[in-house]
């Protein structure tokens, strides 16, 4: 196809003569994986606590002092009134209030059993509960002491325990920014696929080069491709780029096979613009594309699963995600980055984006018209 | 002149919804001839101009270009025709040689016949030294003239022109001319649309269009005679008078 070849030239001339396109596949990496991946996080330390201790015991001090020893909370202020602490609350200055009784360690003492009452702001229901799984951790670790210094004398239950030891595969430390740096790859090539070359055929549009081209004997395929494949090239140059930077910056591993990994995101990349260049057939501004494109990629990307597990989205959420390709390129870049997953692993998936992408690409041609109405 | 006609309209209509752009057209285009389609702006020219390219789909009516019909072989016809829009069309950011081995490589030149076309070309403009500047940094003349060339590049037989002239000093005009002159000179037949009555002088027939239908069709000279008037623009205000006083009555 030698046609082909002369819109690739031209493609790839007007590229490298427009500074903004340069600017922005050189600068949109580093920004997003510099700023993006350790902005976005779900790390949770120093939430913000109010005591209000009512006992002032030697026994609540202690609580408090276990409390502030954990590198999860901080104890902004002590005040003795419920009012002022949930003022504070109010004022969004403190997370939780630490309510300790009067005779908190009587009770304890005398009783053998006393409680607390902790008030979480539950507006962010994630790290209220994280908030309280947190919170339990120290108190059993506060019981747990409690019961060796001061109940040693009463017959202590020899009961055998279960005890768990936990090891995390694959990010054994936990390190969210590892888990992030992939899907924050993932947002670059969406926004380098469905943004740019759906952009840059809507321009021609615009500047009424299109019509000229439309007169041409020019196939309606030979076009589309002339469009796809520089974005492609873009993209995995990118991709590249943006590894690269999460390894340096970020000590990213890369365990899986990196051949694998390209040849996914040219399928992601196939179906995106695809959908990018059908969605352009619409458009007559620039305008008009970027607007129906940030709602596609608004939507692609909150459903992906990239911040919020996707398994845990309800049933129809994940029906849909079936034909959502970010879902399938997230999920794959995760587990061939981190995990080292094979072909026979993301097979699958492979599988279906295929089918998105070939699906996506027939649409675009479909719609592409050389007429006007 | 061999009246061989390459582009034959019988009963051509276009609708946009109720508005007719196109009301019942008929007439032939002679091959190697210049014809000048003139008309107010909103009469139909363009519309016209775009079916017959393929740009745009006919209602209805019998068309052929080049010996092809336009319902059937609409994507045959355009590798014999060439077409210079109203819009500049040519890409700003792609040098003098970018844009003609680009349109050039579209239509199947072979490498070697597109460097001696281009070489051609470009010292028929006078433009061998600009042949590495981007079309951006070009007068508007000379982006004109440009683009008439590439619409001429692959040797169509018919090219179409929609209003190549607008906004182009006389001079320069003048000289865009000669270059359809030559070009009709070769063979190729000048499809032309235009607001300058002064340019309609120089068309070997007209055709003026009112409210989506030919209104006049001949000769220059035959036109003003029949008119007993001197210069097409006169024709063209009677036609446009005789049409306002069918109106209002």
């Amino acid at each position: 196809m030698p046609t082909l070849y002369y819109l690739l030239q031209k493609e790839f001339i007007q590229i490298r003569r427009n500074k903004f396109m340069a600017r922005v596949i050189i600068l949109v990496p580093i920004v997003q994986m510099l700023i993006l991946v350790p902005a976005v996080t779900f790390d949770i330390k120093g939430i913000d606590l109010c005591v209000v201790d009512l006992d002032l015991s030697s026994t609540s001090r202690e609580l408090v002092n276990a409390l502030q020893g954990s590198q999860f909370f901080k104890v902004r202020r002590m005040t003795f009134s419920m009012q002022e602490a949930q003022n504070q609350m109010n004022r969004d200055e403190i997370d939780v209030i630490l309510h300790i009784p009067t005779s908190f360690e009587r009770n304890l003492m005398v009783n053998d059993a006393a409680s607390l009452q902790l008030l979480i702001n539950g507006i962010n229901g994630a790290l209220a509960q994280t908030t309280l799984v947190y919170f339990t951790g120290v108190i059993t670790e506060f019981n747990r002491r409690i019961v060796m210094e001061h109940i040693v004398l009463k017959p202590v239950s020899a009961s055998p325990q279960i005890v768990t030891r936990t090891r995390y595969w694959y990010n054994p430390e936990l390190n969210y920014r590892i888990y992030m740096a992939p899907g924050i790859l993932a947002i670059l090539v969406t926004s380098i696929g469905f943004l740019l070359s759906g952009m840059n055929l809507v321009r021609e549009k615009e500047i009424g080069t299109s019509e000229q081209i439309n007169v041409t004997p020019i196939k309606k395929h030979e076009f589309i491709l002339g469009k796809m494949i520089p974005f492609m090239v873009i993209g995995v140059v990118d991709l590249a780029f943006g590894l690269v930077l999460a390894r340096l910056v970020y000590a990213m591993p890369f365990v899986g096979n990196l051949l694998l990994l390209v040849g996914f995101t040219l399928i992601y990349l196939l179906a995106v613009m695809g959908l990018g260049l059908f969605l352009s057939s619409f458009a007559n501004t620039q305008q008009q594309y970027l607007f129906v494109c940030f709602f596609f990629m608004m939507i692609f990307i909150l459903m992906s699963g990239i911040f919020t597990p996707a398994e845990s989205m309800p049933a129809w959420a994940q029906q849909v995600n079936q034909l959502n390709p970010a879902a399938y390129f997230i999920r794959v870049v995760r587990m061939i980055v981190l995990k080292g997953s094979g072909i026979s692993d993301v097979g699958w998936d492979m599988a279906r984006l295929s089918l998105l992408a070939i699906s996506t690409t027939v649409f675009a041609s479909l719609k592409y018209k050389k007429t006007i109405s | 002149m061999q009246q061989i006609p390459v582009i034959l309209v019988r009963h051509l209509v276009k609708k946009f919804g109720t508005f007719v752009a196109n009301d019942d057209l008929t007439f032939d285009v002679f091959k190697g001839e210049v014809f000048g389609f003139l008309g107010a702006n909103g009469a139909g020219k363009t519309t016209a101009m775009r079916i017959l390219c393929g740009l745009s789909r006919p209602t209805s009516g019998e068309l052929r270009v080049d010996g092809l019909d336009v319902h059937k072989q609409a994507e045959a016809i355009k590798k014999r025709i060439g077409y210079m829009s109203q819009k500049f069309s040519l890409y700003k950011d792609l040098t003098v040689y970018e844009n003609m081995r680009l349109f050039g490589g579209i239509y199947g030149l072979s490498l070697h016949d597109l460097k001696s076309r281009i070489d051609q070309l470009l010292g028929q403009l006078d433009l061998r030294k600009q042949r590495d500047t981007l079309i951006a940094d070009l007068p508007l003349g000379w982006q004109q003239k440009l683009a008439f060339s590439v619409a001429i590049l692959h040797h169509p037989s018919i090219v179409f022109l929609d209003e190549p002239t607008a906004g182009v000093d006389p001079f320069t005009r003048r000289q865009f001319w000669e270059l359809i002159y030559k070009a009709a000179y070769e063979g190729i037949t000048v499809f032309v649309t235009t607001h300058y009555m002064d340019e309609a002088e120089y068309c070997d027939r007209v055709s003026i269009m009112s409210e989506g239908k030919i209104v006049a069709l001949d000769k220059p000279a035959a036109l003003k005679k029949h008119y007993g008037v001197g210069s097409m623009n006169e024709v063209f205000l009677r036609i446009a008078r005789s049409e306002e006083e069918a109106d209002s009555r």
